[in-house]
């Protein structure tokens, strides 16, 4: 092969199940080293997606290249070099900690010791639970040691599908701390996850709902093509606030955000001083309107109103 | 709002054999509130909920759910809470219509009345036109307002809602919130977890659960205010991680 900066290419690739449109003429190229994070809700083809890249799916048309193999035909190659922790734990609940990891290295013709350093940082705390079934961990362990065994094989490419979803704030930091740290070793590492934040900590993140690439770009760029002017609106009583902000004239958006309402107009700007008196004629207390800039759920949520069979609108 | 505590929990332990699950909880939620209960995984909080709701005793301590004991009153204390969860909360090979009777009628809700408020719910939720679909057919969003208005159609005086938007979209994560400020503003009291932490902005109230102990309990702008944080995820990550050992 000739050298490509782009070690993954998706090329208008469609995917159904049955009657369900799963995966809508996606393309993709996503480059080599990169920490790519694939975002969206359940239901919106995330999984379809990353089970087309493992080649576990085949799609109905279009075409997949992982480092120059075609997922059709050279599925046999492209599973020795990637690591792959699907969103439902699939290890062997009945071999314990060490037994599940001597198995998968084993698998692929590697020992656990040449490539330990690979899952040090992680397999650390299951040092002390090694003899224990995998059934018998917590939550939390057992996603470090499903993390351990798709790596135990110094893969190139490490899929991860949704290796956060729910788990708590401060468990989710600490994993995508070891993801940036495997990244360093050159490794491409491809996550998928329904949580908005976690963008920030991607190199770049492609959102995706109902079976549409709807962006794709660094997080920065996402939130620079943004093109609406966003304010961020506060009074005393928030589910009041929101629904007067709806009755504002020209109020285009009006949606709960943290500690704040997030308002957009159609028209060009919103003159705060107007928008405030209105407010304070409404009876709002406290009332404070700031102009600022959008994140990576407000572009998200602007994309995805033009989606045609997404059937909920905010307003 | 009155200040009416609905859910008085005085000395909560629960111990699973040597493991202290709840260490001395102690807390009140008020009627209309909303309030937030949070912390990491394995913090506690299930093992809580699941006392607060009748389903398991405490080891010791006193527990009221409105108006209601613990020990001595467990089936009035589950006819007068609803609870969903984002896991389980409808039946997929029912209809929407079939969900709602089959739960109201569990509640002991007559057949009349069963059956206009079907048609009044199915109308507010814009749902007629689906009533005899089963709940399989319907996208995740439709499905999770709907969990949430059978929860509460026997008009609970809490509802208990465990990660209810896990999932979900943003748009209809939003949607969801609107439901229940609306449902509060009825004066349901709303026991909600979650692991978004801009959702626990939307509470009156949150508490932090750490390693069996509730560690804060405040409004969200109070906590930040005393964490001199700019927002609740720093506040948790604080709590939490301080004792985290992974």
């Amino acid at each position: 092969m000739v050298t490509d900066s782009n070690i993954i290419r998706i090329k208008n690739v469609s995917r159904k199940f049955g009657n369900v449109k799963a995966l809508n003429h996606i393309n993709l190229a996503i480059e080599k080293g990169l920490l790519f994070g694939l975002i969206g809700p359940d239901g919106a083809g995330k999984t379809t997606l990353l089970r087309l890249i493992t080649t576990l799916l085949l799609p109905d048309e279009g075409k997949i290249t992982v480092d120059g193999f075609d997922t059709n035909k050279d599925y046999k190659e492209i599973r020795k070099f990637i690591g792959y922790m699907p969103g439902r734990f699939s290890l062997y609940q009945d071999l314990s900690v060490e037994e599940n990891l001597n198995f998968y290295a084993t698998i692929f013709n590697v020992t656990v010791k040449e490539n330990y350093h690979l899952i040090r940082d992680v397999f650390i705390y299951l040092e002390p639970f090694k003899k224990r079934l995998a059934k018998n961990l917590s939550g939390g362990m057992k996603q470090k040691l499903a993390l351990s065994c798709a790596l135990i094989h110094n893969p190139k490419i490490l899929i991860l599908d949704e290796p956060t979803t729910g788990v708590d704030a401060v468990s989710r930091k600490e994993f995508w701390e070891n993801l940036k740290q495997l990244q360093k070793l050159n490794m491409t590492v491809l996550v998928s996850t329904p949580y908005m934040d976690e963008a920030s900590m991607c190199d770049k993140v492609a959102l995706i709902q109902s079976g549409t690439i709807m962006e794709y770009n660094t997080p920065a760029q996402i939130v620079s093509g943004y093109q609406k002017h966003l304010k961020a609106v506060r009074s005393e009583n928030m589910h009041a606030l929101l629904t007067d902000l709806r009755e504002y004239p020209g109020c285009e958006s009006a949606y709960l955000f943290g500690q704040y309402v997030h308002y957009t107009s159609e028209e060009k700007q919103t003159v705060p001083d107007q928008l405030t008196s209105f407010l304070v004629q409404k009876g709002h207390t406290e009332i404070q309107v700031l102009d600022i800039e959008p994140n990576i759920e407000d572009c998200f949520i602007a994309s995805s109103a033009g989606i045609p069979n997404h059937t909920e609108n905010i307003k | 709002m009155t200040r009416e505590p609905i859910i008085i929990v005085n000395n909560l332990v629960k111990k699973f054999g040597h493991f202290v699950a709840n260490d001395h909880l102690t807390f009140e939620v008020f009627r209309g509130e909303i309030f937030g209960f949070l912390g990491a995984n394995g913090a506690g909080k299930t093992t809580a909920i699941r006392i607060l709701c009748g389903l398991s005793f405490p080891t010791s301590g006193e527990v009221n759910i409105a108006g209601y004991d613990i020990y001595r009153q467990r089936d009035l204390i589950k006819k007068n809470i609803g609870y969903m969860s984002q896991k389980f909360s409808l039946y997929e090979d029912l209809t929407v219509k079939e969900n709602i009777h089959f739960y109201a009628g569990i509640y002991g809700i007559g057949i009349t009345e069963i059956k206009k408020r079907t048609q009044q719910l199915l109308e507010e939720l814009e749902l007629k036109n689906v009533e005899n679909k089963l709940i399989k057919e319907l996208p995740l969003g439709w499905r999770q307002k709907l969990a949430f208005s059978v929860a509460i159609f026997h008009n609970p005086r809490i509802v208990f809602l465990d990660e209810p938007t896990g999932g979900v979209d943003p748009v209809t994560r939003r949607r969801f919130w609107e439901l229940i400020y609306g449902a509060a503003e009825k004066g349901i009291t709303i026991f909600v977890t979650t692991h978004y932490m801009d959702e626990a902005e939307y509470c009156h109230r949150v508490s932090i659960m750490d390693q069996g102990r509730i560690e804060a309990l405040d409004k969200p702008d109070k906590l930040k205010t005393r964490y001199n944080a700019g927002n609740m995820d720093e506040v948790f990550l604080q709590i939490a991680r301080k004792t985290k050992i992974g």
